[in-house]
């Protein structure tokens, strides 16, 4: 356990820089791709190694990879999805922070694979700083020749640049990525077509997540075979978890995937317990799209098998009592958490974010915002429960992109496992005033 | 009293390296970052006069730009301080005492979310999710996030944004760079 592939060399002084980089072995994908590899090769290697989508859909790369079209004489395209607004997701900004070179690395030997002669780093526009940060990187990667022409004389010429976004978390989904990219409102598309086949200015495109990319460099240093030995069954590597909340080491952790939950937020190594000893509540471990769970099933599966970070145990026992991976923004809370104020705060950010295409979505989200905040105001209606239920249903699987479904899960899943909660809301609206139901900043200073 | 709406020669070349970065006829990827710019250099926000020049230096309609420019949160349509400060309000800032956060700055600077002060100096935002959630509640002016936030916190950005903020820009937004 506790294998690192991606945060090994984060704390060395310097690591941002491409010499530091260097001298623990940065840009050796680059070279062993160019020079030893055909494209299909590395493309059969990340197949290998079972790596999946860090995004959040957690889809197979390399057969992502593999559905791109390449037909003669059209640009392809590689984009990295550094848009990161699912909240309680951090990784990639802390990634991209600290080891940029990583990211540029695994992009190079990528669109060696892709055969794309340009790619591109989208990223938030509150991220500006972080995009500065990866302009100097590439900056650095131009003028030692991992950029430009020719590359380590090679016939392989590339060219990378940032474009930053301007908020809007339906960004993060890729051909609305794709749309902004294009100077327009980030309007996700019908598909099919899917972005392998036209996706940037109607060239085959491939969109992946920072933390996925970064993932590419060791696996065409160390072979597919040797990552899918890292982890649990289909849920090969690591992965970067984001964790935050009532926890006392708030932060980015590489976990190897298959250790248990219950380590990964009660050992000192990961998040350290829960603050000031107080018992858990909850936890949203993958985003906040994903089904909140209370504590016994975060813990424990129905089956009362340890509960994994991995895709399959996280899932295990479907929306019933299971949840997903998600992003691996992983949010935690604690006995004196309001679920309902929680879930208000969730509803409010899918109604403020949904781009207003789909009926469903544009107008359920804003309805469930409204009813969840006559609730936490003590002004909730008897039968209130039902209709946040039969909104969300009738949002989920009705839109063109999964934002719906997104906004769906956390209203589904608070009223699955929290129901009572709700009910006392609207019930006895007396027993709710002036409880905050968080942690004051006063609190926290003394934490 | 405002100054004329046209960049100046460096910024204009900046601009031209923006659009040279895309493909031929493609130079409508360059609005989101020429946006930006136009913003950070005319007072912080986008005003119908801003929308339409940059629209005529990408040689787009109008509407191409408004119908954006009003889509991306970060796009003012309307004026704002000298000091935007946006507060993060999603769950695990929540949770961690983000509408503390709000309520100590209305009282300190005498307005509410979403209303400028008297002197132009400060904004109060609230926002949804930065990315921030490890170091929650946090906030964010121009491009600097403030994080792990406690009320004495608060009280120091708020003063040095004070001595600092009538030579500040209106954003720290800083493009010079840019490959």
């Amino acid at each position: 356990m506790g294998k690192k592939i991606l945060l090994e060399h984060i704390n060395v002084p310097g690591i941002n820089t491409l010499e530091v980089y260097r001298q623990k072995g940065g840009y050796a994908s680059v070279e062993k791709a160019l020079k030893t590899m055909a494209p299909d090769a590395i493309v059969e290697e990340v197949k290998k190694s079972g790596l999946r989508g860090r995004g959040g859909a957690g889809f197979p790369t390399g057969m992502k990879w593999s559905f791109l079209a390449k037909p003669e004489g059209v640009e392809r395209y590689l984009v990295v999805n550094a848009d990161e607004s699912e909240p309680g997701t951090f990784k990639d900004r802390y990634l991209m922070e600290r080891i940029p070179h990583i990211l540029i690395e695994g992009m190079i030997t990528a669109s060696f694979a892709l055969g794309a002669k340009t790619s591109c780093i989208y990223i938030r526009g509150e991220y500006f700083y972080v995009s500065r940060i990866l302009e100097a990187a590439i900056a650095e990667a131009y003028a030692a020749g991992w950029l430009g022409k020719n590359i380590l004389g090679t016939n392989f010429s590339h060219d990378i640049f940032v474009q930053v976004g301007a908020g809007a978390y339906i960004c993060g989904e890729e051909t609305a990525l794709l749309e902004s990219l294009e100077g327009k409102r980030g309007n996700p598309r019908i598909k099919p077509p899917f972005p392998a086949v036209a996706g940037l200015y109607g060239c085959p495109t491939v969109v992946n997540n920072v933390e996925t990319i970064a993932s590419v460099p060791y696996i065409v240093m160390n072979g597919g075979d040797e990552y899918a030995k890292i982890g649990i069954g289909r849920s090969t590597g690591t992965k970067l978890i984001s964790a935050s909340g009532h926890i006392n080491k708030p932060g980015v952790y590489e976990i190897e995937m298959g250790i248990t939950v219950e380590d990964f937020i009660y050992s000192d190594e990961y998040c350290g317990g829960i603050i000031n000893g107080r018992k858990l509540k909850a936890v949203v471990a993958g985003g906040s799209s994903v089904p909140i769970l209370p504590a016994d099933l975060i813990l424990k599966t129905e089956k009362g098998e340890a509960r994994l970070m991995s895709y399959e145990s996280l899932s295990d026992g479907g929306f019933a009592s299971g949840t997903m991976l998600g992003s691996g923004g992983f949010m935690v809370y604690d006995e004196t958490t309001s679920i309902v104020k929680n879930l208000y705060t969730f509803a409010r950010f899918y109604h403020h974010e949904s781009c207003g295409q789909c009926s469903p979505c544009r107008e359920g989200t804003g309805w469930m915002e409204k009813i969840l905040h006559r609730i936490v105001e003590g002004h909730g209606k008897p039968g209130d429960v039902d209709l946040l239920w039969d909104i969300q249903r009738k949002i989920e699987g009705n839109t063109i992109c999964p934002l719906g479904d997104a906004a769906a899960w956390p209203v589904a899943s608070a009223i699955r496992h929290f129901r009572k909660e709700f009910e006392e809301y609207i019930n006895h609206p007396e027993r709710i005033k002036d409880v905050k139901h968080y942690y004051s900043v006063h609190q926290l200073a003394s934490v | 009293m405002s100054k004329e709406i046209k960049f100046n020669e460096e910024t204009l070349a900046l601009v031209d390296k923006l659009i040279n970065r895309y493909p031929a006829g493609k130079q409508k990827s360059a609005l989101i970052p020429v946006l930006h710019i136009a913003q950070a250099e005319f007072n912080g926000w986008l005003s119908s006069e801003t929308m339409d020049y940059v629209a005529s230096l990408l040689k787009i309609k109008p509407i191409e730009v408004y119908e954006v420019a009003s889509f991306y949160s970060m796009f003012n349509l309307k004026p704002v301080g000298k000091c935007l400060i946006e507060v993060c309000r999603t769950s695990s800032c929540w949770a961690r005492g983000s509408e503390d956060v709000v309520r100590y700055l209305e009282k300190k600077l005498g307005i509410k979310e979403g209303e400028t002060t008297k002197d132009g100096m400060f904004t109060i935002k609230t926002v949804e999710c930065l990315g921030s959630c490890g170091g929650a509640p946090m906030l964010q002016v121009g491009a600097a996030f403030h994080e792990n936030l406690t009320l004495e916190k608060v009280d120091a950005i708020v003063e040095n944004y004070k001595s600092i903020g009538k030579q500040r820009s209106y954003t720290d937004l800083d493009y010079k760079n840019t490959i």
